[in-house]
């Protein structure tokens, strides 16, 4: 193991802390969705890749910023998430969850092979002005498109936090997750929290997207990157929890980052793993979640 | 079925296809007499198959080969067709591979079932390899457009060519061009760090590097590898931050590629200079145009176009007009359907056979190719005289820095700090 100079290690650090903090933003929609729905969307990954074109096509095609397009996309797919839900996954699962498994995993297949009939599998890119742009910290250069990305991805944390603990749809949204049968006693829709949820979820996927375009490129399986490492912090940072997602995937951004500069990249990757294995076998509810 | 139970060789007609069979007989008949006058004795077309793959993980290749391989038909078509068969026309029988070589083979046997005379392309190793050998089956003679594997040669196999350069030859060349362009700028670089994808073809690359390296007078700090698909290139920037290398020789697809390139240009890293071989984005004309500072000045060794013929510039404009990048597949497959049009001209029959043995005494004369190669002789099916070029991005162009024979530019090396 070769050693480093210490801020050559700090930015490792915050390298990490950055990345993170978007694979959070990828993990808050799949921890939402799995604490109340009980389910494990397998289409996350698709849908993260839905939405990377989503932002290409208002980029190439509206000349939208991509931190621009978060504002159109995020109703969108909001829509589209509350619809899939709605219309599909939920009256094709006829109550059962193992059928949930396979809709989600049937509509990744369709989503990602629909994306490469229109798109090819060229590997597409935006130039945006500030791709290029640093934030230095000392000896240290933090991408610009990182830093942002930070930033919003814990104002979306932040957003999610007040609306699940103090509106009214986020107690339903709560009681749903809590105790289903019971909610539906005192009125509340429980079809409708269900596909509100995953329209949350889906709906985080857009801005997940629109942060990472800048730096990062699209293809139609560019979305299973993420949603691996994104299992793996939902894991982690309990099933359901939001902070936990964003904690998780700061956490994980951090070990990947430094197993990848004293192990390499490819062995690196085997840190995030053994994480989640360590998880599963002595801590089951993660660092945040609800005991069983 | 009526005939299933008839003795074999039974020359009876099955009563409903008979009426049939002579109608078409008489019809054809009639068709023969007429098209004489009405053609003017226009010979049968000759069929040739183009393999590529146009779906999949391939298919930005594929599209760039198939478009090579049209540009050369028409031409030849436009011109007059085949002169010694009395210009008959070439009708493409086109197969998409699927990227994948159960897709190639697939293909081979429809093509042979459609009666083409041979089949051009593949792209990947992996899909020449199995469809030059269900070809082989016929035949049917196999010409591989790009697949650098050296295996595909080694076989054995009477009816499979290759007109580009191998991967032996590639990376021999790119060991002894980058001496030579070290040693003529007074060796700026003794440090180099290895950065390739973890596959096949980048683990491959990286050991012949460890091999060879060394005994050239260059000592690799370290080699990393990252997986395809990489999320992020900040730490592999980082630690080429910390060793500082005079130079960085990357093996990887082009995603990854220009990723790493785009960080290093982020995080204000300059080596030396950057050193590719095989590189999917080095000599990738959409990697130029999308991002031109990341790509200046990046060196590459690779397929390349003869930049100093005109039909290279001719062919180039003509691509560039449908707004679609100049890439190597394209020059490779035009060269490669006119090496067939070449050999068939010589045998004077289209017969698969013949082609195969006129291919094989291809020559010095074969000159309608647009490749940077000498004097084509094959041997193996594999042609001597081609190599790979060393490219490098200059002003927002690839140009070709040697050898120097077919060099349009010098090369820039130590990159100017």
């Amino acid at each position: 193991m070769r050693s480093y100079p210490p801020e050559i290690v700090a930015e490792a650090v915050l390298n990490g802390l950055l990345t993170g903090a978007v694979y959070g933003l990828v993990a808050l929609g799949l921890t939402l969705v799995y604490g109340v729905l009980h389910i494990i969307n397998f289409a996350h990954g698709a849908l993260l890749t839905l939405a990377m074109y989503g932002a290409f096509v208002a980029w190439s095609v509206f000349g939208l910023d991509p931190y621009v397009a978060i504002l159109p996309l995020v109703p969108i797919f909001f829509a589209l998430g509350y619809g899939v839900q709605r219309f599909v996954i939920g009256p094709a699962s006829r109550g059962d969850d193992s059928n949930i498994l396979l809709v989600t995993l049937g509509l990744s297949i369709v989503l990602e092979n629909g994306l490469l009939a229109i798109f090819r599998s060229d590997t597409l890119s935006v130039q945006v002005p500030y791709a290029m742009e640093v934030v230095e910290l000392g000896p240290m250069l933090l991408g610009f498109p990182r830093v942002v990305g930070f930033g919003v991805a814990f104002l979306v944390a932040l957003v999610l936090f007040v609306v699940l603990g103090m509106t009214d749809t986020g107690r339903a949204i709560r009681a749903v997750a809590k105790e289903r049968t019971g909610a539906a006693l005192v009125g509340i829709d429980v079809r409708h929290v269900y596909a509100v949820t995953f329209g949350i979820g889906t709906a985080c996927l857009a801005v997940a997207a629109c942060l990472l375009l800048p730096f990062f490129y699209v293809n139609p399986r560019v979305g299973n990157a993420f949603v691996l490492v994104a299992f793996t912090i939902v894991v982690l940072g309990g099933m359901g929890s939001v902070p936990g997602a964003l904690l998780g995937g700061l956490f994980i951004g951090v070990v990947e980052s430094l197993s990848g500069l004293y192990f390499g990249e490819s062995l690196g990757q085997i840190g995030i793993f053994l994480i989640f294995i360590l998880v599963l076998l002595f801590r089951p509810t993660g660092l945040f979640g609800a005991k069983a | 079925m009526p005939t299933a139970t008839k003795p074999a060789g039974h020359a009876a007609i099955p009563p409903g296809t008979g009426g049939a069979s002579r109608r078409g007989l008489l019809l054809g008949a009639a068709g023969a007499l007429a098209a004489p006058r009405l053609l003017g004795a226009q010979p049968a077309p000759v069929r040739l198959g183009i393999l590529q793959p146009v779906t999949g993980a391939l298919a930005q290749d594929g599209e760039y080969g198939r478009l090579g391989a049209e540009l050369a038909i028409n031409e030849i078509n436009a011109a007059g067709g085949i002169r010694a068969l009395g210009g008959a026309q070439i009708q493409m029988v086109f197969g998409d591979a699927r990227s994948n070589p159960e897709g190639g083979t697939a293909e081979v046997e429809r093509m042979q079932g459609e009666g083409v005379v041979a089949v051009v392309g593949g792209f990947a190793s992996p899909i020449c390899l199995a469809a030059s050998q269900a070809a082989s089956r016929y035949d049917l003679p196999y010409i591989v457009d790009v697949g650098v594997s050296d295996q595909i040669v080694s076989r054995g196999l009477r009816n499979t060519f290759r007109f580009g350069p191998g991967f032996g030859a590639v990376t021999r060349a790119a060991l002894d061009n980058l001496v030579t362009l070290n040693n003529a700028a007074g060796r700026p670089a003794r440090t180099v760090v290895v950065v390739h994808e973890d596959g096949l073809f980048g683990s491959g690359m990286a050991r012949l590097m460890g091999n060879e390296l060394p005994s050239r007078g260059f000592e690799i700090l370290e080699t990393i590898s990252h997986p395809t698909p990489a999320r992020d290139m900040s730490n592999i920037a980082l630690r080429i931050r910390a060793l500082n290398p005079d130079l960085i020789i990357p093996s990887s697809y082009y995603a990854e590629f220009v990723l790493l390139s785009r960080t290093l240009q982020q995080r204000r890293i300059r080596p030396k200079g950057i050193y590719c071989v095989l590189n999917g984005a080095a000599s990738n004309f959409r990697f130029v145009r999308e991002f031109p500072d990341a790509a200046n000045l990046v060196m590459d060794v690779n397929h390349w176009a003869d930049p100093r013929k005109p039909k290279t510039a001719e062919l180039r404009r003509q691509v560039e007009a449908t707004n679609r990048f100049w890439l190597y597949n394209t020059p490779l497959n035009y060269s490669a359907v006119m090496l067939v049009v070449d050999a068939l001209e010589r045998a004077g029959r289209a017969d698969r056979v013949a082609l195969i043995e006129a291919l094989a005494a291809t020559g010095p004369g074969f000159d309608r190719h647009i490749m940077p190669y000498g004097p084509t002789r094959f041997v193996n099916g594999q042609n001597q005289s081609a190599q790979a070029v060393n490219t490098q991005v200059q002003d927002n162009d690839i140009r070709v820095i040697f050898p120097a024979d077919f060099a349009d530019a010098r090369p820039v090396f130590p990159w100017p700090t």
